[in-house]
């Protein structure tokens, strides 16, 4: 082991860390109003969905070459990479949080109407509340995605984990390869791990 | 109190209210009855603006649906459905003090509320004021449905079949024990069933619908008597109902 590599562990990791908590926190701020917004317009549900699936199904390494040249929010670094990541982790938050909002009980809804309640007080205190488990397996499913697939922007000048993958991989040094791989799946599992323990405090 | 005045209700081009006129007197109970797909549970969303009528008006208090601000209308109104519609994470007491909370009652007068009436409707609250409705049997949820209609003391309650999924006994003990109360409390009801026994035992008056349209309309105590063809029917069911 080279001087130095626990130090580098510890930056990328934090670089990781920020790449994947910061995209997931716009992915939100976005998914989660766009997804309440889908449950209120019917006829948008088709084509947002539509459109988010087809931006999941574009393999990652190019969605970040893609990026690139797009001017404000292409070029290379971190900046790239998030816009990247928020695409990906968009739509299952958007996915279920329609569903958790349509999940509930039709009966539960219209009286929340018929006793008097104001649309934004039916959201907070009936739909939301209701639907925040399966919102919550949607944020889980994104996070672990987006950690996998924060590896790659490095790629791009991103940062993070990936910088030892690309570097292992381009100087056949499996010890650079498992220095990015391990923390990245430890982050992983962990968030994993946590989200699901939030989750099954809500159903209880 | 609540007037229909020729209503018809159409959607897709297809009529499911048709030209429907009654009035109900304030205290009254009046008795829509109908088999499934009369119209019965539309003309009973009219009246809390849940839907509005194609033409002709509904008129709650003098004043059209369509001219009350539909929230403050529904806080008069209490409403009440076979589902009962509790929030499955609210506590028993939450749920009955929705309405008074949302009119920003203070906590101490909503807690001396809820508790009045859940011994009115005959759950101790120190024994269910905490509990979840799924901890709750039917008729027992049923009891906090009407708990929470009557929180906020509207001057009218709307009935769709609240009892039409509970056992017989259950079905058969809370209904007399409900029409005792709402009578006490001189309550303007609107209630929708396709059960002619529950419909002589609660109505003032009875409302025979058929297709949409309000076939016969009279005294709970002339029904035997009904000449149309839809109350005749129900009346001869009386005996298995």
């Amino acid at each position: 082991m080279r001087p130095g590599l626990l130090r580098d562990i510890a930056d990328l990791t934090f670089e990781h860390l920020t790449l994947v908590v910061v995209a997931m926190l716009i992915a939100i701020a976005i998914g989660l109003p766009l997804g309440v917004l889908l449950t209120r317009r019917t006829g948008w549900r088709r084509p947002v969905l539509g459109a988010a699936n087809i931006l999941q199904t574009i393999p990652s390494l190019a969605l970040f070459g893609f990026l690139i040249p797009i001017p404000l929010i292409g070029g290379i670094g971190p900046r790239t990479a998030i816009v990247a990541l928020v695409i990906y982790a968009l739509l299952p938050i958007l996915r279920n949080t329609l569903a958790g909002i349509l999940g509930v009980d039709a009966a539960v809804r219209e009286s929340a109407v018929a006793m008097g309640m104001t649309g934004l007080q039916i959201l907070r205190q009936v739909e939301l509340p209701l639907a925040a488990r399966t919102i919550l397996a949607g944020i889980r499913v994104a996070t672990v995605t987006t950690v996998g697939t924060a590896t790659i922007a490095a790629a791009i000048g991103g940062g993070g984990l990936g910088v030892f993958i690309f570097r292992g991989v381009a100087s056949v040094d499996t010890v650079q390869i498992l220095a990015g791989a391990v923390p990245a799946a430890c982050i992983a599992l962990i968030s994993d791990g946590g989200l699901g323990w939030i989750e099954r405090k809500l159903s209880a | 109190m609540l007037r229909f005045e020729n209503v018809t209700y159409r959607v897709d081009g297809h009529e499911i209210l048709k030209d429907l006129s009654f009035d109900l007197a304030p205290g009254r109970a009046l008795v829509l009855l109908g088999r499934s797909g009369s119209g019965k549970t539309t003309a009973l969303k009219m009246v809390n603006a849940l839907l509005l009528p194609s033409s002709g008006q509904v008129l709650v208090e003098g004043r059209a649906t369509t001219a009350w601000n539909p929230i403050e209308l529904r806080r008069r109104i209490g409403y009440v459905i076979q589902e009962t519609g509790l929030f499955p994470h609210f506590t028993i007491a939450r749920n009955v003090g929705l309405v008074p909370r949302l009119n920003g009652w203070p906590e101490d007068k909503i807690e001396a509320r809820v508790n009045e009436l859940l011994v009115r409707v005959g759950l101790p609250p120190e024994e269910y004021a905490h509990r979840y409705p799924r901890q709750l049997s039917g008729g027992q949820r049923q009891r906090v449905g009407v708990a929470r209609a009557l929180a906020a003391d509207p001057p009218m309650l709307l009935f769709d079949e609240p009892f039409g999924a509970l056992d017989p006994v259950t079905r058969h003990e809370i209904r007399r024990e409900f029409t005792a109360l709402a009578r006490d409390l001189g309550k303007t009801i609107l209630f929708v069933t396709h059960s002619v026994r529950e419909a002589l035992e609660l109505g003032d008056h009875i409302g025979v619908l058929a297709g949409g349209r309000l076939e016969e309309l009279l005294p709970a105590a002339d029904f035997p008597s009904a000449l149309s063809a839809e109350a005749r029917a129900f009346h001869a069911c009386l005996r298995d109902d």
